[in-house]
C-alpha cells in the first residue's frame, strides 16, 4: 500500500509521519493496525550497547620517505592495530589491547584502554600517537615512523563492523557461589543479579523481525552519523527459536555495517571496559522501518510484553556451551526491575542504554522530519527463516 | 537527630589520636565506621556515618575541625561524572547500598549520594568509567 519511493517523496515535500518505536506502540493501541497503518509512514528503531565485533580501518597516508606497514607492527597509543594490507591500510578492533595491559593477571582486571578508546578519541579529534616498526623493501625503504595522526588528515577513516544489533539476547545470571566477571558485567553468586543487554521494544530487529524491510543497502543512523548494512552480521542466525508472533526468544538476525567515521560523533561510540573481562566498542545504532503495509506496522508495534529474551548460567552454561536455558523472561518484566527466576527474586541491570537508544529513535526520527535523511530499497535481503541459515558451534578436529 | 556521612582525613600528628572515642563520650555521637585506612608516614582516611542530636552534632563537628581534621561530606568524594553516564544501569543491582536507580520514566540512572557507602564498587563496574572518587 505504500512504497520506499513514495515515502521518500514525502520526505522531499516534509510531508512524511515518522514516529519511533515506542510511540508507535500507544499508537497502535489507540487507534488500530489499520488507521495507524494510513497514518504513519516511517517507525524509527534505536540501540545503544556493548559491541565488541566492531572497528574501524584508515588509510593514514604515505610519508616521506614511504613506508610499508602490512606485514609490519603498528600501534595507535601503544594498542596495536592489524597490518596486514598494503602500505600505509591498518585495520583496529574495538577489543584490542596495549601489549602490556597486564589482562587477568590481576583478578579481575580493569581494561581501562583499548582499541574502542582509541576509536572514541579519534572521533573526538584528538591527536593519536603512531608507532610502526617493519621490513625495508625497495619500494617502501623506511622501517620505523613515529608521528602524531588526527582524524581530519587521515584519508580514509571508516567503522567497519561485523557483528552489532544483536535480534535479541541473553539474559546473564551467576548459579555459582563466587562473583564472576563477564562480557554481560559482573554477576554476583547464587542468582545475585540478572544482566541483560537489548533496547527490547526500540530494538532494530526486533522490530522487523523476518528481514521485510532490513536488508543490504538499508541506510542508518550509525555512531551519530549515517551509515549502511552491507551484509549480515556474523553468527547470524535467524533460524533460531522463535515465539508464536514470530518475534525470536534467542539471540538471533546480527548486521554488519559500515559508515565513514568522519561524520560520526563519539558521543554515539563510546570505549567500554568491562571488569575482568576486556575492551569494547557501545555503539549507537538506528535504523528506519518503511511502513509498507500492515504486516510492517503490526511488527514494528510489538511491545516489551510480548518480546522474551533467555535466562543462561553464566558460571556453567555459556562458557561450557551446554545450550540449557533457565527459563524465559519479557522485557517488560527485565525493565520493572526485578525477574523471578527458579523461585527467586533477581534485581536486574541492563547493559543496553534504553534511554540512550530513545535519544537515537528520536535523532533519526528528526532527521527524516527535516528532509535530511532518505530511506532507501534493500539491494538485496539478509538470509531469512527460510534460507537454512543458521549459526554453528566449532567442530574441533584436533591436529595431533 | 540529624545523621550524615563524612569523610576525614587526618594529618600524620593526629593518627594516634582517639579522636572517634571522643565524639562518642564527650558529644554523644553515634559513628559507624564504613572505611577506614592509615598510611605510615601519611594521613589518616575515615569515612563515617555520623548520627546524633543536631547540636552535639555541631559541637562534635567543631571540636573535629579545632583538632585539625579535615571535613567533607561523602557525596563530595564520590561522584558521578554525568557526561560520561551512558545510563546502562549495569550498576543498580551491583551496588550493595542501592544508591542507584532506574527512573522508571526517562529510563536514566539516578545516583543517590546520600546512600553512598564508599566501597567503590562502582568505580571498577562502570563501563563507561562515569564514577570517580576523590579521597
Amino acid at each position: 500500500m505504500r512504497t520506499i519511493a513514495q515515502i521518500n517523496k514525502k520526505i522531499k515535500q516534509k510531508e512524511v509521519v515518522v514516529v519511533t518505536a515506542e510511540e508507535v506502540i500507544d499508537l497502535v493501541k489507540k487507534k488500530g493496525l489499520k488507521k495507524t497503518t494510513e497514518e504513519v509512514d516511517v517507525v524509527t528503531t534505536g540501540t545503544f550497547g556493548p559491541m565488541c565485533s566492531s572497528g574501524a580501518y584508515f588509510n593514514i597516508g604515505h610519508s616521506k620517505p614511504k613506508i610499508k606497514l602490512g606485514g609490519g607492527i603498528c600501534k595507535l597509543n601503544d594498542v596495536p592495530a592489524y597490518a596486514a594490507f598494503a602500505a600505509v591500510d591498518i585495520y583496529l578492533g574495538a577489543a584490542a589491547l596495549p601489549d602490556d595491559d597486564p589482562r587477568n593477571k590481576v583478578y579481575p582486571g580493569e581494561f581501562k584502554y583499548g582499541g574502542a578508546h582509541v576509536i572514541e578519541e579519534l572521533v573526538a579529534g584528538k591527536d593519536i600517537r603512531l608507532e610502526a616498526t617493519t621490513y625495508g623493501t625497495d619500494c617502501y625503504p623506511r622501517k620505523r615512523l613515529e608521528t602524531w595522526i588526527n582524524i581530519k588528515d587521515l584519508n580514509e577513516a571508516v567503522l567497519f563492523n561485523m557483528r552489532n544489533a544483536y535480534q535479541n539476547y541473553n539474559v546473564a545470571v551467576n548459579l555459582s557461589d563466587r562473583m564472576i566477571y563477564t562480557y554481560m558485567g559482573a554477576l554476583k553468586p547464587n542468582l545475585g543479579n540478572a544482566n541483560y543487554c537489548s533496547a527490547g521494544q526500540l530494538s532494530p530487529l526486533l522490530k522487523d523481525p523476518f528481514y521485510r524491510t532490513i536488508g543490504i543497502g538499508t541506510r542508518i543512523f550509525l555512531g551519530g552519523g549515517v551509515g549502511y548494512i552491507i551484509w549480515h552480521g556474523t553468527q547470524h542466525n535467524p533460524v533460531a527459536p522463535r515465539k508464536e508472533n514470530g518475534i525470536p526468544c534467542r539471540g538471533a538476525g546480527t548486521l554488519a555495517v559500515i559508515g565513514d567515521l568522519k561524520q560520526m560523533q563519539a558521543e554515539w561510540l563510546r570505549g567500554t571496559s568491562m571488569l575482568g573481562y576486556g575492551v569494547s566498542l557501545t555503539v549507537g545504532i538506528g535504523v528506519p522501518i518503511p511502513v509498507l503495509d500492515e504486516e510492517v506496522l503490526r511488527y514494528a508495534a510489538i511491545s516489551d510484553e510480548e518480546i522474551f529474551a533467555p535466562v543462561v548460567d553464566y558460571s556453567v552454561d555459556y562458557p561450557q556451551a551446554t545450550g540449557k536455558v533457565l527459563g524465559e523472561v519479557s522485557y517488560a518484566q527485565l525493565k520493572s526491575g526485578f525477574i523471578e527466576i527458579m523461585g527467586k527474586k533477581v534485581p536486574t541491570g541492563g547493559l543496553s542504554s534504553y534511554a540512550k537508544a530513545r535519544e537515537i529513535a528520536e535523532e533519526l526520527k528528526s532527521w527524516i522530519r527535516q528532509g535530511k535523511f532518505f530511506l532507501t530499497e534493500p539491494v538485496a535481503p539478509l538470509p531469512g527463516v527460510e534460507s537454512g541459515y543458521t549459526c554453528k558451534l566449532l567442530r574441533e578436529r584436533p591436529c595431533s | 537527630m540529624i545523621s550524615k556521612r563524612i569523610v576525614l582525613h587526618f594529618p600524620h600528628r593526629l593518627v594516634d589520636q582517639p579522636i572517634v572515642y571522643r565524639l562518642v563520650k564527650d558529644y554523644d555521637l553515634n559513628f559507624n565506621i564504613l572505611k577506614a585506612s592509615v598510611t605510615p608516614q601519611e594521613e589518616g582516611l575515615m569515612v563515617l556515618e555520623l548520627s546524633g542530636e543536631e547540636e552535639n552534632f555541631k559541637q562534635g563537628i567543631a571540636y573535629l575541625e579545632r583538632s585539625g581534621v579535615k571535613i567533607q561530606l561523602l557525596s563530595e568524594d564520590i561522584v558521578r561524572r554525568d557526561e560520561k553516564c551512558t545510563h546502562c544501569g549495569v550498576c543498580v543491582p551491583i551496588c550493595p547500598a542501592g544508591a542507584f536507580s532506574i527512573d522508571p520514566q526517562s529510563r536514566k540512572v539516578v545516583f543517590h549520594d546520600d546512600k553512598c557507602i564508599a566501597c567503590e564498587i562502582c568505580i571498577k563496574i562502570c563501563p563507561a568509567h562515569a564514577m570517580e572518587v576523590y579521597f
